[in-house]
């Protein structure tokens, strides 16, 4: 997911007003003291450091904010929130990227990360908890790493581990339901 | 004896049985009552709060107004469900509550697990059940990130540098090895989709855990737990290097320290076997 950065660039403040009109967020507070990519524990995953996340936002480079991979490392760890001078809600501006960047459509084809996220709350919709061998045999079939560990052998040691939770009984084979499904499901049914 | 209200959370109906058992054993021998949520249901997690804002705070909002309807304090084990709670809880008592599908009064008090084991009555029902001082466990505390940042959310006090699981440990005889790296991140969910990240930020944590002396990682998080469990011996393969960590629930300890036997069956559940360790240092019941 590599993204060329524009070589003359017209500021169009517009994008940052919707970003902090639609997240609630101060972006705009950013006075790029760096203190966030200083911090952040995934940096060396990103294409684009946190710093420049928000001066991107700053000068209207939508398409280069939905489209990094910055968005989706980000591990909501939660020190660039926690540090920051101004108060910015980094983390919540990542997560606010990630949401408009499905919403849009962009950056998602191919995208393991989101594909986690989605596969995750279908499983929520359908029974209001996550079982999580269900999660994980979705996200295996979604996003075909199933066939790309049986094709390189590291379904191996996926086996492994998967046969030690089972014998620790740590693996329960049959999920468990909440009684009132349709409420849970009606709060992840607005979302799309 | 304590009444508190009890959200699991997933995982620790799954993957973090382990940690489930230790947590309802301990807590009914300190005389702690732990009454789960009536028709809880799953915070979100990552997930939610990555993909939709409204439906993540909802989400929680529905556990925390069952909870305040149940009128008790809520008690949350995994770092990550609390601090979804506690974003409701900041959410529903702001100024954008209305936009949002549930109400909350904040009549009751949302508490990490190892913070509620940390107050003073229940260190005084651990005392008086004490048996053993958990002499020769060297543990480092990894608190991870969930528990504590961000301090506006989590109302935490010593966000930088929590010394809560420090002074229970300390408390309970362990020679607790103080390190910079107690709420570096772990990676989390990343293992699913990006382990490629989460190695790198597990390896840097056994370094560090090793280069001061620990001879085990103690954690109040299934999710921490988990990636420092699973994947040691894939991490130590792959960086060249012969870790070897158990990584212990808090409340193993206090069990441990209690002198519960059940102890032994938790500790198998693990991947990294705690028995040499518990043995070389003569703890093993």
């Amino acid at each position: 997911m590599s993204v060329q950065t524009p070589q003359t660039i017209v500021p169009d403040y517009s994008f940052l007003k919707k970003v902090e009109f639609e997240s609630k967020i101060k972006a705009s507070a950013c006075f790029q003291c760096r203190k966030c990519t200083n911090g952040c524990p995934v940096t060396f995953a990103m294409d684009f450091y946190p710093d420049q996340i928000l001066r991107f936002i700053h000068l209207g480079l939508r398409d280069l904010v939905l489209n990094c991979a910055t968005i989706w490392v980000c591990a909501s760890c939660e020190t660039c929130t926690t540090r920051c001078p101004n108060e910015i809600d980094i983390a919540g501006l990542m997560d606010y990227l990630k949401e408009s960047a499905e919403k849009e459509g962009i950056g998602i084809k191919d995208n393991k990360t989101y594909m986690f996220h989605r596969v995750f709350l279908d499983d929520v919709k359908k029974r209001g908890r996550v079982h999580e061998l269900r999660l994980m045999n979705e996200y295996m079939l979604k996003t075909g790493e199933g066939v790309k560990k049986l094709k390189d052998d590291s379904w191996k040691q996926d086996l492994k581990l998967g046969l030690g939770m089972l014998t620790k009984g740590r693996l329960p084979l049959l999920p468990k339901g909440i009684k009132n499904k349709k409420e849970v499901k009606r709060i992840l049914e607005n979302i799309d | 004896m304590i009444d508190v209200s009890y959200y699991p959370g997933c995982s620790l109906e799954g993957t973090a049985k382990d940690y489930r058992e230790s947590i309802e054993t301990v807590c009914e021998r300190v005389g702690i009552k732990l009454h789960e949520l009536e028709d809880w249901n799953c915070c979100g997690a990552t997930a939610a709060h990555s993909l939709s804002h409204k439906a993540a705070i909802n989400l929680s909002a529905r556990n925390l107004t069952i909870a305040e309807k149940a009128g008790m304090d809520l008690v949350i084990p995994c770092a990550l469900c609390f601090n979804r709670m506690k974003a409701a809880e900041k959410v529903l008592l702001g100024p954008y509550r209305r936009e949002y599908a549930y109400r909350f009064e904040g009549s009751i008090k949302i508490w990490d697990l190892l913070d509620f084991f940390c107050q003073d009555r229940v260190k005084a029902e651990i005392a008086r059940r004490f048996k053993r001082p958990l002499k020769g466990l060297k543990p480092v505390c990894y608190y991870g990130c969930m528990a504590n940042r961000p301090p506006t959310i989590t109302d935490a006090r010593n966000w930088e540098n929590p010394t809560n699981m420090d002074e229970l440990l300390s408390f309970l005889g362990a020679e607790v090895i103080d390190w910079p790296y107690k709420t570096d991140c772990c990676g989390a969910s990343h293992v699913v989709a990006r382990p490629d990240i989460v190695f790198n930020l597990v390896y840097k944590l056994f370094d560090m855990a090793e280069r001061v002396g620990a001879n085990c990682i103690v954690v109040s998080c299934q999710m921490c737990q988990a990636n420092l469990d699973m994947y040691q011996d894939e991490i130590s393969k792959k960086f060249n290097r012969d870790f070897y960590f158990p990584i212990l629930y808090f409340t193993e300890l206090v069990g441990m320290a209690i002198g519960e036997k059940q102890v032994n069956r938790w500790l198998t559940k693990h991947f990294v076997s705690a028995k040499p360790l518990i043995e070389s240092v003569g703890l093993n019941l």
